[in-house]
């Protein structure tokens, strides 16, 4: 966390509650995202992320708790009286529209004069890129074409937090990875608080200032991407966010010398022939490789230490090819790494 | 059938083998029974009611004259049968608007915010009445709004006696009760079409999904606006089916303005005392052939206003 004085949050959910039934949605949530960050919620589904977004929105009200946008308590406030605007996952652009109705929609309910809004819708248009499709409809558009639509329609009111629900959820690969990059920089042009709901742990690190890893209605972790990434705080985070080997109890004790759990990157690890020299700096452990997994980049190696826990290790393939790379199926290594990318964990 | 196919040259394989191979020659006999029924029985009907309409009864021998005239359009401008085409779509007109605002909230009601128990008990009230025949239920009508029936003595028996007896003094709709009145007629008219409004509006407004509206509400509109801008126009197909369905079934029935009011013609009952009684098959094709135009200059105008842009 980065206690800000000097700026009032722009979010801010002080001991809130989303309860539906028995099912905790949202439990007992303190947060501040800060003006002007690009802050991601990440959890598998049903981690109350998205919950969490619509309480801000304001399409859900909290059971118990309060929430305040830069400073104003919004808990009970409608949607349409929330400076805020939605991304939603499925657009939910209005199909008896064109798409410069849809973008002008905010600005016709506040009837703003029309040569206005043709001009912002032109402008908005401009900035996704766009330029020309205002009298489309959107059932004529591609999928990353309506996600930029929904985009300008939500950006075109200047909200002060721009909420997003998976909006890159729908989209193959490809243009998932150039959207990551142009609505990081759209961001920065527009310096609006971005509120990125995803369940992708690659779109979070990529495009968050800081991000918060949802579990079970609970946050795990807040950190910029490369704290959570580098010091993952529970199992939970080491696990969810990339991958990672967690180790613990009597296998620890003969790494480490204590039995506390621990996490490593399988980045981090070494594979060494055994007998090789180690380093006071180092830790250690023998193994023989299980199975290799060739993947072009890197090759993924499944190390088998005892009975009960196999490490991956993974390998850039800077000299291996695949043959030699299969090759070393069933050979007795040695695993090393740096200790201080030993990462102790707390909880389960 | 597994047994029939099991062994692999029995005729019945070879059968579906040749059609699976031949998917259009499929298609043809799938749908020739349908299509010969609707282009035999019923195109060809009505083309044989167009013709008999460019015919016209001879009025000293009672025959009808095979001749091509049109002599039996012109009698449909005469004042009586213009009376019997205004009020008859008048009725239907007034009957169709009632029922779009009867029907909206109930199909909104089930489609936005009804649990599934009790959107299927609406649908059991919905769809009840249609189990029963509809001559019991218009005559059970006749007994409700007849000077004796229950809801004359209800209205009474809650101090309203005076306001029913002011809206019958009225000219038009009123009369000496409700069942010989016009008003008494539209009651029953609504009741009787009401479901046929109710489910092509709950059907499109289902098909309205949620985030839309959720989406208007975070782009600042209120739920009055969200229902103008957004709701009305995309369950505005859902209403113009409606109400084909009320104004079309309003405009061809010949029951209930039988049963119910003051015996004044409407085109239904023209149509059946003209091609029964009176005999005079031409006027009666004649006047089934209004409904059509009525209908036909309904659906463009409903296209022109956009009604279908939606779909």
């Amino acid at each position: 966390m980065h206690p800000d004085n000097s700026s009032i949050p722009a979010v801010h959910f002080a001991s809130v509650s989303r309860h539906f039934g028995e099912v905790r949605a949202v439990d007992n949530l303190t947060l501040d995202i800060h003006d002007g960050e690009f802050f991601s919620m990440l959890g598998p589904s049903g981690s109350g992320k998205t919950t969490c977004l619509r309480l801000i929105a304001g399409f859900e009200l909290p059971t118990q708790g309060d929430i305040y946008l830069y400073g104003n308590e919004v808990t009970d406030l409608p949607p349409y009286e929330r400076d805020v605007n939605t991304v939603f996952q499925d657009y939910a652009l209005f199909p008896h529209m064109t798409v410069g109705e849809n973008i002008a929609y905010g600005l016709m309910i506040k009837k703003a004069p029309k040569p206005e809004r043709q001009k912002r819708v032109e402008e908005m248009l401009e900035l996704v890129r766009l330029p020309g499709y205002a009298s489309r409809k959107p059932s004529q558009l591609s999928g990353g074409q309506r996600q930029r639509v929904a985009l300008a329609r939500a950006l075109i009111n200047h909200p002060r937090v721009l909420l997003l629900d998976e909006p890159l959820g729908a989209l193959d690969l490809k243009l998932r990875q150039q959207m990551q990059i142009e609505l990081k920089a759209i961001q920065q042009q527009v310096g609006i608080t971005f509120v990125f709901v995803t369940h992708d742990q690659e779109e979070a690190l990529t495009m968050s200032d800081r991000l918060a890893v949802f579990n079970h209605g609970r946050i795990e972790q807040i950190g910029t991407p490369a704290d959570v990434y580098e010091r993952p705080a529970t199992a939970f985070v080491a696990g969810f966010v990339g991958v990672s080997n967690i180790i613990e109890g009597e296998i620890a004790k003969t790494i480490t010398g204590s039995p506390e759990k621990f996490s490593v990157r399988p980045e981090k690890i070494f594979i060494r022939e055994v007998g090789a020299p180690v380093s006071p700096d180092d830790y250690a452990v023998e193994g023989r490789i299980r199975d290799v997994v060739y993947l072009g980049v890197n090759t993924r190696y499944l190390v088998e230490v005892n009975d009960t826990l196999d490490l991956t290790v993974v390998k850039q393939n800077l000299r291996a090819t695949s043959m030699s790379a299969l090759a070393q199926r069933g050979q007795p290594v040695l695993l090393v790494w740096e200790r201080n990318h030993n990462r102790p964990l707390v909880g389960n | 059938m597994a047994t029939t196919s099991a062994t692999p040259d029995s005729p019945l394989r070879r059968l579906s083998t040749f059609l699976y191979r031949r998917p259009v020659l499929s298609l043809i006999l799938l749908l020739a029974p349908p299509l010969l029924w609707l282009g035999v029985v019923y195109l060809g009907s009505l083309f044989a009611l167009l013709i008999q309409s460019f015919f016209r009864l001879d009025g000293f021998t009672g025959q009808v004259v095979r001749q091509f005239t049109l002599a039996t359009y012109a009698e449909l401008f005469t004042r009586a049968n213009l009376d019997v085409i205004l009020r008859t779509t008048a009725m239907s007109a007034a009957v169709t608007i009632v029922c779009a605002l009867v029907a909206f909230p109930l199909a909104y009601y089930m489609a936005r915010y009804a649990s599934l128990r009790v959107k299927a008990g609406l649908y059991l009230a919905v769809l009840l009445p249609l189990w029963s025949s509809y001559i019991v239920r218009v005559y059970a009508w006749k007994l409700i709004l007849a000077k004796e029936g229950i809801l004359n003595w209800f209205i009474t028996q809650i101090g309203l006696g005076q306001v029913l007896e002011w809206v019958l003094s009225l000219p038009v709709i009123g009369g000496p009760s409700l069942s010989v009145s016009f008003l008494g007629m539209f009651i029953v008219f609504v009741y009787i079409w009401l479901p046929y409004m109710i489910l092509p509006i709950q059907a499109a407004l289902e098909r309205v999904p949620k985030s839309l509206l959720e989406a208007s509400g975070d782009l600042g509109a209120r739920p009055g606006q969200t229902f103008r801008d957004v709701t009305l126009p995309l369950s505005f197909p859902g209403v113009v089916a409606g109400s084909i369905f009320t104004f079309s079934l309003t405009l061809g029935d010949f029951i209930i303005p039988g049963i119910i009011g003051d015996s004044s013609f409407f085109i239904g009952r023209v149509v059946y005392v003209q091609q029964g009684t009176a005999g005079n098959i031409p006027l009666a094709a004649a006047f089934t052939v209004v409904p059509m135009v009525i209908m036909a200059i309904y659906l463009i105008l409903a296209r022109k206003l956009g009604a279908f842009d939606a779909l």
